[in-house]
């Protein structure tokens, strides 16, 4: 009898695709964050040769500019603040919802979680193009907003292109990432400790706080990863909604990319944002075996 | 369940989906302001079909979401067959998933660069090939589900009968597994037809896909000519990931 082939050739085609177009152009940033532009967009060759001196064209250049200008530090740390908010505002909505779907009868409960998938399997700037509608001056909330702040006597507010616009987007578009850890982990807890907690005379509040909140650290963890990574990146949405004064940190790298064609600069930029939620991401794996360990 | 929090989740699906049926609504309204309600037209669906380039741009994004689907169709269900042989290949695992989390605009830009490293021109091939990066991990993931419950006792008896492996894989694995390959297949198909920010960077000027046409409409000229396309292309991906659903329920949660 002959035997099936063996596992590595079944892994070779998949393997060799990857390694081609997903681990060496990483790799390839890396290394362009240490080169020079060239003149007209793409790098300055490796190597010069002026006058019989070789000289190597490597440089830390990308990541000094980037320290010594505080405008894209400045930008970093709003781009912070924006995922930051945006996890915690999508913890706060998404929490209660994958709770009640987790508590809901089983039959409805598929339905239930399919209802929250749809939508993020649906296109990503037609979602973006929804809330343009909503927010837009001429729209119903924008006027209504306003009338009700002009009998308070107070000034109209602008809602379409500003850092509230970029904000709702933000959370509106990853919102479905949050719910999807925290029900899968919530479906899991055993409904005996919640009755043996009450039988021990624990008030709601008291067993919400210590059993069901410690349990569910790993879904809140897993979730806030999965909505903070694509936040902090954002190019598209601060593209849209959000005007001058809600830029983030991936327009500029589009831009380093596609206008300033300073492939180093853009490269240095991803580095950076990559390492940065590495940073995060290992504090919070800290904080979750912590978690572990005291609950 | 508290009545408090049964209002909650009503309050959260309305705001999942409420956006999308302003969209919808819209696109089906006889003004050129989506501001207020005039009576229904079906002038921009019209519009839609006389636009040249829209045209193009839908049959540009067809032939790319056919071509990237049944490429990463094919390396996924290896990798999940691989897997299945096989667990212990972390560098498979890490290289088939790390895209799904990868920030996309970190894919693009640096896809750019080896295409244009390479003197590959930006076009379809390349947006081609940039969308089967991020595909292959979703066919993966649907495949793997289906092999998981794959009694190993149907394979062995195949085999004891004198089938080849080829003939097992065949008349055996891959009739049960082929829920799972077309649920990966519509998935990856879906991802690429609507993927905006790696195709952003990869496409060069002469390709331009739909989501690329509609973000240059909503970035020069909003007209309901975006909610008519937008409602159409919802219909399509909608129909595809709710037949994926049907065919491997729990697939879709790997996004």
């Amino acid at each position: 009898m002959r035997k099936p082939p063996p596992s590595w050739l079944l892994s070779v085609p998949p393997l060799l695709y990857l390694l081609a177009l997903f681990a060496l152009p990483g790799l390839l940033m890396l290394l362009v964050a240490f080169r020079l532009p060239g003149d007209y967009g793409g790098l300055m060759p490796l190597w010069s040769d002026e006058d019989g001196a070789l000289t190597v064209n490597l440089t830390l250049e990308n990541f000094t500019r980037l320290v010594e200008d505080d405008i894209y530090l400045k930008l970093l740390a709003s781009s912070l603040l924006y995922a930051l908010l945006t996890t915690a505002l999508c913890l706060v909505l998404g929490y209660p919802l994958a709770w009640m779907i987790a508590r809901s009868r089983r039959r409805w409960r598929d339905l239930l979680l399919l209802l929250v998938i749809l939508p993020f399997w649906s296109n990503f700037l037609i979602r973006i193009y929804a809330w343009m509608i909503i927010l837009s001056p001429v729209g119903a909330l924008s006027r209504g907003l306003n009338a009700l702040l002009e009998m308070l006597g107070l000034g109209p507010v602008q809602l379409m292109f500003s850092p509230t616009a970029v904000i709702i987007c933000l959370v509106y578009v990853h919102l479905p990432f949050m719910v999807l850890p925290l029900y899968a982990n919530l479906e899991k807890h055993d409904p005996a400790l919640l009755e043996a907690a009450r039988d021990l005379g624990a008030s709601a509040w008291q067993r919400f706080w210590r059993i069901t909140a410690p349990l569910s650290l790993p879904g809140v963890l897993a979730g806030s990863a999965l909505v903070f990574i694509p936040s902090f990146s954002m190019f598209a949405i601060p593209d849209l909604v959000g005007g001058t004064g809600g830029i983030m940190i991936g327009n500029v790298i589009k831009q380093q990319f596609l206008e300033a064609r300073d492939w180093p600069f853009g490269s240095a930029l991803s580095i950076t944002v990559t390492l940065v939620v590495l940073a995060l991401a290992a504090l919070a794996a800290a904080a979750a075996r912590r978690g572990v360990r005291h609950a | 369940m508290p009545r408090l929090l049964i209002a909650l989740g009503v309050a959260l699906y309305a705001f999942l989906y409420a956006p999308l049926v302003v969209v919808v609504a819209y696109s089906f309204n006889d003004s050129r302001v989506n501001a207020e309600w005039v009576g229904f037209t079906l002038k921009w669906y019209e519009q839609l079909l006389t636009d040249a380039s829209m045209l193009t741009a839908a049959a540009n994004s067809l032939f790319i979401a056919l071509a990237s689907s049944a490429l990463a169709t094919l390396l996924g269900t290896l990798a999940a067959l691989a897997l299945a042989q096989r667990r212990r290949q972390p560098l498979l695992k890490f290289l088939t998933l790390a895209p799904v989390a990868v920030p996309d605009i970190l894919l693009g830009v640096s896809l750019l660069m080896l295409f244009v490293l390479l003197n590959l021109s930006l076009g379809m091939l390349s947006i081609t090939l940039a969308h089967t990066v991020f595909s292959i991990g979703f066919v993966m993931v649907a495949v793997q589900a289906r092999l998981a419950g794959l009694d190993p006792a149907l394979l062995e008896a195949a085999r004891d009968l004198g089938a080849t492996p080829w003939q097992a894989f065949r008349r055996v694995t891959l009739p049960l597994i082929l829920p799972g390959v077309v649920a990966g297949a519509l998935m990856a198909f879906t991802l690429s037809i609507d993927d905006f920010v790696v195709t952003f960077f990869t496409a060069g000027v002469d390709s331009p896909t739909l989501p690329l046409q509609i973000y240059a409409m909503l970035k020069t000229s909003v007209t309901p000519k975006v909610n008519a396309i937008s409602t159409l292309l919802m219909l399509l991906t909608l129909s595809l990931i709710l037949l994926a659903h049907r065919l491997s329920p729990g697939a879709l949660r790997a996004r």
